[in-house]
């Protein structure tokens, strides 16, 4: 029995939607993620603007944060590319070929985790050891949350990602189509994490 | 197979395209930062340069330029409307808060909180 027979309309569009089901699957699962970050960002902007203008309590400034705009911006380009390495290891399978299209997607799990690597030690540890924690004040309360979470969501991407070049790709011998949906969906995925630190960049490390 | 080659090499011409212009996007983005546009403009600017990127991303990366089912798009409108009305909230209540906020660090809270966090959580406002 193929993986296709297992669950219907991987590759036929449903005659309904008019798309492969994972597809909008994926897509529904983005938007309760827009919610989640969204939420994240909404508590943001309440507590900037709640927060006092002068004091111990006020937002500090990127240089008092430790935020440096060369790390985000670097971390930022590198993410882009992981964005681009991404969509062009799914081109690379819908023309067929299956070598190329998992160096795309070694080279993007690469990039994400030079991602967190630079996060890990150039951002937190720095701040972690300077005893600026989440629970220091509201500012890095918010800053570890966002970022926190959006660093779990590339590391949970790495995993997916990760599974199939390592071994769903064997998939691609049973049923090519099927294969090239999957990673088109978790393309989506990949896409997304990058739309979210393409906000978080300058709302963090940009506005004062 | 061969017209699907045609199209994907048309598609990747154009995802280096985007790529540029992101790269791009992300210097305007630092350079704008260090500009002084008055008020609340900074924020405008660097937030419309962040949508515009975001676009892009969306268009060309995630296909959408090329989607066609209306249902994708229904979901995408209803989360917008969901998101601004997100935002919007907090800017509501921004009135609301205490002037002089007793927001702060740990060390600044009464001596009592420490003894007792729970304590000091419910009242502390």
């Amino acid at each position: 029995m193929t993986a296709g027979a297992l669950l219907p309309y991987t590759v036929k569009p449903h005659p309904v939607t008019g798309v492969y089901s994972g597809k909008l699957g994926t897509w529904l699962f983005l938007a309760s993620e827009v919610m989640l970050f969204g939420a994240l960002f909404s508590a943001y902007v309440l507590l900037r603007v709640g927060a006092p203008h002068e004091g111990v309590a006020a937002w500090p400034a990127h240089e008092q944060a430790g935020l440096s705009w060369k790390i985000g911006g670097f971390n930022t380009l590198v993410l882009i590319v992981s964005s681009v390495t991404m969509v062009m290891a799914w081109a690379s399978l819908k023309m067929g070929d299956l070598a190329k299209g998992r160096m795309f997607l070694a080279i993007t799990i690469a990039l994400a985790l030079l991602f967190v690597v630079v996060k890990l030690f150039l951002e937190y540890m720095p701040k972690l050891t300077a005893g600026h924690g989440p629970s220091h004040n509201n500012f890095y309360a918010i800053y570890f949350t966002l970022t926190g979470l959006h660093a779990l969501h590339i590391i949970g991407g790495v995993i997916v990602i990760g599974y199939f070049l390592l071994f769903g790709h064997k998939l691609w011998y049973e049923n090519p189509d099927y294969y090239t949906n999957r990673i088109e969906c978790t393309g989506l995925y990949w896409h997304f994490v990058d739309l979210v630190w393409i906000f978080l960049f300058p709302v963090l490390y940009l506005m004062n | 197979m061969s017209d699907a080659h045609l199209d994907i090499s048309k598609h990747i011409r154009t995802y280096i395209f985007v790529f540029g212009a992101l790269a791009v996007g992300t210097v305007v983005t630092v350079a704008a930062s260090r500009v002084n546009f008055g008020g609340h403009w900074n924020m405008v600017v660097a937030l419309a340069i962040a949508l515009f990127k975001a676009s892009l991303v969306a268009a060309i990366f995630m296909h959408l330029k090329w989607e066609k089912y209306i249902g994708i798009w229904c979901t995408l409108g209803i989360c917008a409307i969901l998101f601004a009305a997100l935002m919007s909230l907090p800017s509501l209540a921004a009135g609301d808060l205490p002037t002089g906020s007793r927001q702060g660090t740990w060390d600044e809270l009464p001596a009592a909180a420490h003894g007792d966090a729970g304590h000091a959580k419910a009242t502390d406002h």
